[in-house]
């Protein structure tokens, strides 16, 4: 492979990136200027929607397309910044706006531009407490420096920009989720349609992008649709953000042309560079815990938009792989994530308030040492009746809870089956009778167990 | 669990009790009011703003808070009892939070937070008995490269072996981050809570049922 420009992270680590003053220096808010001074909003959403730029906060849902959904009449639009990074192995966000803040405040102004946005709100959340100090003072300086407020750049463009802190719910990074957390609201998802685009917060229309996203904007405006279309695969262009970690030596988060390989990510040599201590991969969950888990012989799965599918997984996700070490137990982690879709539900709907919890309750039976081979069946049977995809579901969270369960129960089977073999006899009927206590006292991940093991 | 009811036993409040919220934490919350459409949309900086100041936000607070956002109390009750980082009793001083997400369970974080349960002497959503720290654990913390990781109030701690803990801990200034505070929120609250009121949360009571 060529050796990759990066085009996201270029100011990271650059002395001093964080004020105005550098930024501007490196050629910052170059991109915002041209946008409002020599294009009409309706330019700028066609020059996102030819550079094919898709969502990067998971789903991978075209992003001009998005924007082209707002109804031409309105008079009040928002753009809300989805800065709610909870998705467990997943913290490109957080680079991104503690080593460049003002970048993402450039794409804020093109985005907020092109939707003729009147004020936008960045959504972040709470655990960011150091990224938050960074960003409110790049904030503060862009106000001071005109480049929010009125008149920017010299026309007629207003805009205001806020950041509101959430306070820890997982949920409330699905976009509807997030627009009743900023109307003050429990972080319910919403029934769509009408989607946000229609009616949005405080029932406008509104735009909701991640921050990845809006990060790519100005590198677009300012370099051109093609040039953003040549990097990456056809399907799925530009730069991602990949984050790698777990027990490889280089942990962290790399920039590279969409459509580089699970393996690449864990060994190569300007990413993960191989595992530590001498361990060997057991499996990977390339994007976020939500989209399900590779096995080692499946690492050269493509990490696009497209080719991931191929390997029953759920798409992109994040793009932040997780890797699973051969000593790990797969009971544990298997109870590990069953725990934190149980935890992360929001109860709305039924089945995922309960599929999640019982599927926590089964997992967590197992990694006990008291389950049965049809548990196995059992969850996969719980996996296939929830989500939004077959329908049942108000907002995407049992899809994101399904996909992994689903995946590791199916391509570890063996592993479990070797377990539940071994377990000693009469483990089952064992803690069947002592569930209450023997689910709190047994060390497993620690902490809250369930009440009740069926 | 978000969505699990927290105790039904209605708050009692004092009504001729003087109230609680400063005029200053009353300003700061008025100040965000012109960045939203609805009063209400204010409300999470507000309990943010509370928290801050108080270190726990308690029945009483949240009818003030209803009545500087002039909302009705139950909404900001129904708000309140959905995330996690809001508690409606004192927790300790400095709260400290051990993240248990995959990537930090395969690097060791259970032995992490046996060596902070072990080094403060208390279990889950437990608080010391001279009230200095409390211990939750998160699901993630966003710093997966660091993993494991503790966050203690603002500062995260990364990379944390078992045998760091107890020096982390002795350290005076472990909660604070080195870059300039914002002045949107005030600083966690000054010196120990009381710790010796009635603990009402769900999370207090799973864990006794533990």
């Amino acid at each position: 492979m060529s050796k990759y420009e990066p085009v996201l992270l270029k100011n990271v680590g650059v002395e001093g990136i964080r004020s105005l003053k550098v930024y501007r220096e490196r050629g910052g808010y170059s991109a915002a200027e041209k946008a409002l001074k020599n294009h009409t909003p309706e330019e700028i959403v066609e020059i996102i929607k030819a550079s094919n730029l898709r969502g990067r906060g998971g789903a991978g849902f075209p992003a001009g397309m998005k924007w082209s959904f707002l109804p031409p009449d309105r008079k009040i639009t928002y753009l809300c910044v989805n800065a709610d990074e909870s998705e467990p192995g997943t913290f490109c966000n957080r680079v991104l706006m503690e080593q460049d803040p003002h970048q993402l405040l450039e794409g804020i102004i093109i985005a907020g531009y092109a939707t003729r946005t009147t004020t936008a709100y960045i959504y972040m959340r709470v655990e960011f407490h150091e990224q938050f100090h960074v960003l409110q003072k790049a904030l503060d300086e862009a106000y001071a420096a005109g480049l929010f407020g009125k008149k920017l750049f010299g026309t007629d463009y207003q805009l205001e920009c806020h950041i509101h802190r959430g306070a820890g719910a997982y949920v409330c990074g699905e976009e509807t989720g997030l627009i009743e957390s900023l109307e003050g609201k429990r972080g319910w998802p919403r029934i769509k349609p009408p989607f946000p685009a229609i009616e949005g917060l405080f029932r406008r229309p509104t735009v909701v992008n991640n921050v990845e996203t809006i990060c790519c904007v100005p590198h677009i405006v300012e370099r051109g649709a093609n040039w953003f279309k040549s990097i990456g695969s056809e399907s799925s262009a530009g730069p991602k953000l990949y984050t790698i970690s777990g027990p490889v030596k280089r942990p962290g988060c790399y920039e590279a042309p969409l459509g580089i390989s699970c393996r690449d990510l864990i060994f190569g040599d300007e990413f993960g560079q191989g595992m530590i201590d001498g361990r060997k991969v057991k499996g990977c969950i390339p994007g976020g815990l939500s989209v399900g888990i590779l096995t080692e012989a499946e690492l050269d799965c493509k990490l696009d938009f497209d080719d991931v599918r191929k390997y029953g997984l759920l798409g992109l996700g994040t793009a932040g792989a997780i890797v699973i070490p051969h000593d790990a137990d797969i009971r544990q982690v298997l109870a590990n994530v069953a725990r934190f879709y149980s935890h992360e539900s929001c109860g709305q709907c039924t089945q995922c308030r309960e599929g999640t919890n019982w599927m926590y309750k089964i997992a967590m039976r197992i990694a006990l040492g008291a389950g049965r081979i049809s548990d196995l069946d059992l969850l996969v049977e719980v996996t296939r009746n929830m989500g939004m995809m077959p329908g049942l579901s108000i907002c995407g969270l049992p899809d994101g809870a399904a996909y992994p369960i689903r995946t590791i129960v199916e391509k570890f089977r063996d592993e479990f089956e070797q377990h539940i073999r071994r377990q000693e006899p009469g483990r089952v009927e064992h803690v069947l009778k002592r569930l209450n206590p023997a689910v709190y006292e047994l060390p497993i991940l620690g902490q809250r167990g369930p009440r009740w093991v069926a | 669990m978000a969505w699990q009811a927290v105790d039904r036993a209605s708050p009692v409040i004092d009504e001729k009790a003087p109230a609680i919220l400063s005029d200053a934490v009353r300003d700061k919350i008025r100040s965000f009011l012109p960045r939203y459409e609805t009063r209400r949309a204010a409300l999470l900086p507000a309990l943010h703003i509370v928290q801050d100041a108080l270190g726990h936000v308690s029945p009483r607070a949240m009818v003030e808070i209803a009545e500087v956002l002039e909302i009705p109390p139950s909404q900001v009750m129904d708000t309140m009892s959905f995330y996690t980082h809001f508690w409606d009793h004192p927790k300790g001083r400095k709260v400290v939070v051990v993240c248990r997400s995959l990537s930090c369970q395969v690097m060791g974080s259970d032995a992490l937070l046996q060596a902070v349960k072990s080094e403060l002497g208390i279990d889950e959503h437990g608080t010391t008995k001279d009230g200095q720290y409390s211990l939750l654990t998160e699901e993630c913390l966003a710093a997966c490269d660091h993993a494991p990781c503790m966050l203690i109030n603002e500062k995260m701690h990364k990379c944390v072996k078992p045998e760091q803990v107890g020096k982390i801990l002795k350290d005076a200034r472990n909660d604070q981050i080195a870059y300039p505070r914002s002045d949107l929120f005030d600083k966690p609250a000054e010196g120990p809570v009381a710790t010796t009121d009635l603990p009402r949360t769900s999370d207090v009571r799973e864990m006794k049922e533990s």
